[in-house]
């Protein structure tokens, strides 16, 4: 866990401007109420927790196939609805290579949520999770859509940063779900290949900001903000099944050679910045 | 010169001898039933077992967890030798830009780095590595010119489009969730490699997840199997082996 993180002030670096205020102030303290009030139940006492002062957080899914498909639905539910409105807000540049890249990844998630809706059997079945609300702008933080008229160039650069911590999130929240579908082959290889998808998706969004398509150490990266640390702490490993994969390149070679998995209550922490 | 890294100096024999042999296999035997099944049937490594050995002659991959896992290090066998050749080509730096550069060396090293990794895991793992252990493979890539950036990069996104739809296929047919968990923080590494060739090749596209390897409909990546990828690998891998045990 790594809720020391969430109380960083969500300084932005080079990309916030002077928007902060007791508002956000407010909000972090609300965030770290909640973290903290997720970290210190016992597991299955979390749903309790979450029905009263903080209904809408989602609960770690069971380690199940069909706890991973709702997970999984989840984060998908998240990147559609976020790519969705970063294409309607005129923030992203049209005509260019970003609007081709981000009308494929849009396309793909909104396609992955079809796909996982149908794999927990439909809306109408007992496995069905509804789609959360999400807040983009983590209560004043992030204006990613220019909905407060930050002005198109920096709301964009929040974009990208989400959209890179969506997408390398996604990769290692799969990732963490594999064992969970073990027992069913089929979900098992959908899965992966969905995972292998948003990896391509995180590769693409990183050079869009610049960076390696591969995550060096546990670097988050040049601009983003320090709120995205938890999506890349843990990414830092340079040993493999007793192998030390630093030996003949170094550690950054060694450690971006190989992407780690998130837990179920890693991942549901970071999705549940969003959710409100 | 980082480039003049070859691939005969990056030494196999990462192990610091017996006490570290002990210690991977170890870590590995203790997660697994399956290994400790096979250890007293170590005078007989191809037998029913379907461990990695030489059947009829010729060494087959086998059919078990290592088996599968000696798929992936014939793979990574071949795409660490391709990239081995591509940053050593005589006019690597005046074929290629130096982000260009800067992307293949990355590509090598992270291949090199899986190809010893899965030396060193699979000699510990197996019960009889001196004749189960897949061999160094020898590879001809034809008439394919190195100091061609079309050629290069036409075959790179082959390779990791390829090594994608491979682990993807590869993932249902391990047992063990710690090898499974393995393959995947390997194979996303590998699309994030697909993803940057393609780049590479058509920047301003949709190619690094294109509609060619993206189902439309379902938004799911290519999933191969082990026969259909290994005749794709064997127009470049001379070394004869099999794969009987494996879909």
């Amino acid at each position: 866990m790594n809720i020391l993180k969430f109380l960083e002030p969500f300084t932005n670096e080079n990309l916030m401007n002077g928007k902060g205020s007791r508002r956000d102030s407010f909000n972090l303290f609300g965030h770290l109420g909640k973290n903290a009030a997720l970290a210190a139940v016992p597991f299955g006492l979390a749903g309790l927790t979450s029905s009263n002062a903080f209904a809408a957080d989602i609960s770690p899914t069971p380690a199940t196939p069909i706890g991973a498909l709702q997970l999984a639905l989840t984060l998908e539910y998240l990147e559609k609805e976020f790519y969705i409105m970063g294409l309607a807000s005129g923030v992203i540049p049209t005509g260019g290579r970003e609007e081709k890249v981000f009308m494929q990844i849009s396309a793909h998630e909104t396609d992955h949520v079809t796909f996982l809706i149908a794999g927990l059997g439909g809306s109408g079945s007992a496995n069905f999770v509804a789609k959360p609300t999400f807040d983009f702008t983590v209560g004043g933080a992030f204006d990613p859509f220019n909905a407060t008229g930050i002005g198109k160039t920096a709301a964009y650069a929040q974009f990208l940063a989400l959209a890179q911590a969506f997408e390398d999130t996604g990769v290692r929240a799969y990732k963490g779900q594999a064992a969970n579908l073990i027992s069913t082959p089929d979900l098992l290889t959908a899965a992966l290949q969905i995972h292998s998808v948003e990896a391509r998706h995180a590769s693409e969004v990183r050079r869009l900001r610049g960076l390696k398509g591969w995550i060096t150490g546990n670097e988050r990266g040049a601009g983003m903000p320090a709120a995205t640390q938890a999506v890349y702490d843990g990414e830092q490993v340079t040993t493999q099944v007793g192998y030390n994969t630093a030996t003949l390149f170094g550690a950054a070679a060694g450690s971006e050679a190989y992407d780690e998995p998130l837990t179920t209550a890693e991942t549901v922490t970071i999705a549940n910045l969003f959710i409100v | 010169m980082k480039n003049e890294v070859k691939i005969n100096e990056v030494s196999s024999a990462t192990l610091k001898g017996r006490r570290e042999f002990l210690k991977i296999s170890g870590l590995v035997v203790a997660s697994t039933g399956l290994i400790m099944m096979g250890c007293n049937d170590d005078d007989n490594p191809a037998a029913d077992d379907k461990f990695p050995g030489v059947r009829n002659g010729k060494f087959d991959l086998g059919g078990n967890d290592l088996g599968v896992l000696s798929y992936a290090y014939a793979l990574e066998q071949l795409e660490a030798d391709f990239y081995t050749k591509v940053v050593n080509a005589s006019n690597f730096t005046t074929t290629f830009n130096a982000s260009e550069r800067q992307v293949l060396t990355d590509l090598y090293y992270h291949e090199v780095i899986h190809r010893e990794f899965f030396k060193t895991a699979l000699t510990g793992a197996l019960p009889n590595p001196s004749v189960q252990l897949l061999p160094n493979l020898a590879f001809s890539y034809g008439s394919l010119n190195f100091n061609s950036r079309n050629e290069v990069l036409a075959t790179a996104k082959a390779l990791e489009d390829t090594g994608v739809a491979a682990y993807n296929g590869a993932g249902k047919l391990l047992t063990n969730p710690d090898y499974l968990l393995l393959a995947g923080k390997i194979v996303s590494v590998e699309a994030r490699h697909a993803s940057a060739i393609r780049s590479l090749i058509n920047p301003n596209s949709a190619d690094f997840a294109g509609d060619d390897v993206i189902n439309t409909t379902s938004g799911l990546d290519v999933v191969k199997n082990p026969s259909e990828v290994l005749p794709i690998a064997g127009g470049f891998i001379t070394t004869s082996f099999t794969a009987q045990f494996l879909p």
